[in-house]
């Protein structure tokens, strides 16, 4: 079970400090499908580095599986079994598809398992495990072997942080069905970062933050007619003032 | 008979076990040690200087040549002139190594003067690793010089190493083209640490017709080690080059490139690429969320880099 607790995280910035989280509490329970959706700059990136480690909280805890992990490093995380897929993945000049695949399965993956993996994200192994993962391949490409790294872990908690970004309908569709697979085998606690309405459909719960905070929590029929009703697309003060 | 110190270095140099395959020549501080020949490849001690003629017979195929060189004597300096003659349309696989073992307090060196007269069509890699290791105070110092010269169709691959250990190198390589349609493929790797120093320059000169170069330098400076590459690759004829420097720079090191390209042909036709910066902290992060520590991480990132 993952359980954050009153989680705050504030940044010093040019013109004073910033709150990216504010108070923010929420349990996940185990297996469960979450999605963690908001606008932009809302802090849903945030809170997901910050349950990897990736940022330190200025206050509050995370409990994974009844430990406190809030003082763990990201490496102490990732052999207690969380894992997270970059939104943007970096790229390593000179390290295969393979060699990534081999760190995350922690052994050397035989062709097969490195195949199996591979097709889960809409990839043909043939054609990938010996490319090496740099410029060379397109941003959905290397987001998608990202996806299979994580995959690669089999660790009990999943976090994908915008899983469908940059990445085709047909792979899109492919992937859709390997979220479904993991929470319908029960291999997994999933917490997925998406705008995706098919993603958001797969959900048992979808999580909305917006400013920071935790500002609606519900099964996708609740809160998804919410989202839409709130959508302001464009400039708020022209609407209201005319003026910006 | 070799000792286990030679063993190991040829092991690491040359991958050799024992006295490998093929036809052999084993230098040990400044002596011939072994040497094999093959019905179609010949070595001879040169009779004017120090060193050795490699003679491959036209039409070679499938065959390599191993010719490491390992100093095991403290303050022992060694210069060597190697020739090579690879026949019309021969495909041969060449492995020079060089492993310098010092635990004297004087410095040990070797200075060899590779060069090779490519044939007609004929296709040569060409690998070589450098090595040094003793706990002595003595510096381990390589200053390999390598010279090509190609005929019509000739295609040679250089993938020169050197991975840890070496003090002080100054490595020359210069390529000639002279010959239409050949080709020069030169991958250099270099790790430098402590407080040693890399020097690498090159020449290639890619004048005969259709003429093709790709230089590729990857290196990862350590501590407050210091290097400088200066690849300058000219174009005399319809040509093709591209010349590409990576370097990862850590600790308090130092790299400089300086790729140069000259056009001297209307169909000429050169890049060059350079980048240097240190390991970016979003590949060690992602490698810490798949389990590895960050030594670890970094370690990973930097054997895929040299790879």
């Amino acid at each position: 079970m993952l359980e954050i607790n009153h989680l705050s995280y504030r940044v010093e910035g040019a013109d004073g400090a910033v709150d990216i989280l504010q108070d923010v509490s929420l349990t996940v329970e185990d297996k469960k499908f979450i999605v963690v959706t908001g606008p932009n700059g809302g802090g849903k990136t945030s809170l997901a580095r910050a349950i990897m480690g990736i940022n330190l909280p200025t206050g509050g805890s995370i409990l994974w599986n009844g430990e406190d992990i809030t003082a763990l490093s990201v490496t102490e995380r990732a052999r207690r079994g969380i894992s997270y897929g970059f939104q943007q993945p970096p790229r390593f000049k000179g390290m295969k598809v393979r060699d990534l695949l081999d760190v995350a399965s922690g052994e050397k993956m035989g062709h097969d398992t490195a195949c199996d993996y591979l097709t889960k994200v809409g990839l043909c192994a043939r054609d990938y495990i010996d490319r090496d993962v740099d410029t060379s391949l397109s941003g959905g490409e290397v987001k998608r072997i990202e996806i299979a790294t994580v995959l690669a872990r089999k660790s009990g908690l999943m976090i994908f942080d915008e899983p469908e970004a940059g990445i085709d309908l047909w792979s899109f569709a492919r992937l859709t069905d390997t979220f479904r697979e993991i929470h319908d085998k029960k291999e997994a606690t999933i917490l997925i970062i998406s705008h995706q309405e098919r993603i958001l459909r797969l959900a048992d719960e979808i999580v909305l933050i917006a400013g920071g905070r935790i500002t609606a929590r519900g099964s996708v029929d609740e809160i998804y007619p919410k989202i839409m009703a709130d959508t302001v697309v464009g400039c708020n003060r022209l609407e209201v003032d005319r003026k910006c | 008979m070799l000792n286990e110190i030679q063993e190991k270095i040829l092991s690491i140099v040359a991958d050799m076990k024992g006295t490998g395959e093929g036809a052999v020549n084993i230098r040990s501080d400044g002596k011939k040690a072994f040497r094999r020949n093959t019905e179609h490849i010949v070595i001879e001690s040169k009779t004017d200087k120090d060193g050795i003629d490699i003679r491959i017979a036209p039409g070679t195929k499938h065959e390599s040549v191993h010719i490491p060189v390992v100093l095991t004597q403290g303050g022992f300096r060694d210069m060597v002139y190697n020739d090579f003659y690879v026949g019309e349309g021969a495909d041969v696989t060449i492995v020079a190594g060089c492993g310098i073992h010092n635990c004297s307090g004087c410095d040990s060196q070797h200075d060899g003067i590779h060069t090779f007269y490519v044939g007609k069509n004929a296709r040569v890699k060409y690998i070589e690793k450098h090595y040094g290791e003793g706990e002595g105070g003595g510096k381990r110092i390589l200053n390999p010089q390598t010279i090509l010269y190609l005929e019509e169709g000739a295609s040679v691959t250089l993938e020169t190493s050197q991975i840890r250990g070496v003090d002080d190198t100054k490595r020359y390589t210069r390529a000639e083209c002279r010959g239409a349609g050949s080709e020069i493929i030169i991958r250099e790797n270099l790790l430098t640490h402590g407080d040693q120093s890399a020097v690498s320059e090159m020449d290639v000169f890619l004048s005969g017709f259709d003429t093709k170069a790709q230089v590729v330098s990857r290196s990862v400076a350590q501590g407050s080690s210091s290097q400088v590459f200066y690849p300058r690759v000219s174009g005399n004829n319809k040509c093709f080059g591209h010349v590409q420097c990576d370097a990862i720079i850590m600790g308090s090191a130092k790299v400089r490139a300086i790729p140069e390209i000259t056009c001297n042909h209307v169909d000429a036709s050169l890049i060059h690429e350079a980048a240097i910066g240190r390991i970016a902290g979003e590949q060690i992060l992602k490698l810490m969320t798949l389990g590895l520590t960050a030594e670890e991480a970094e370690q990973k990132i930097l054997e895929g880099f040299l790879r």
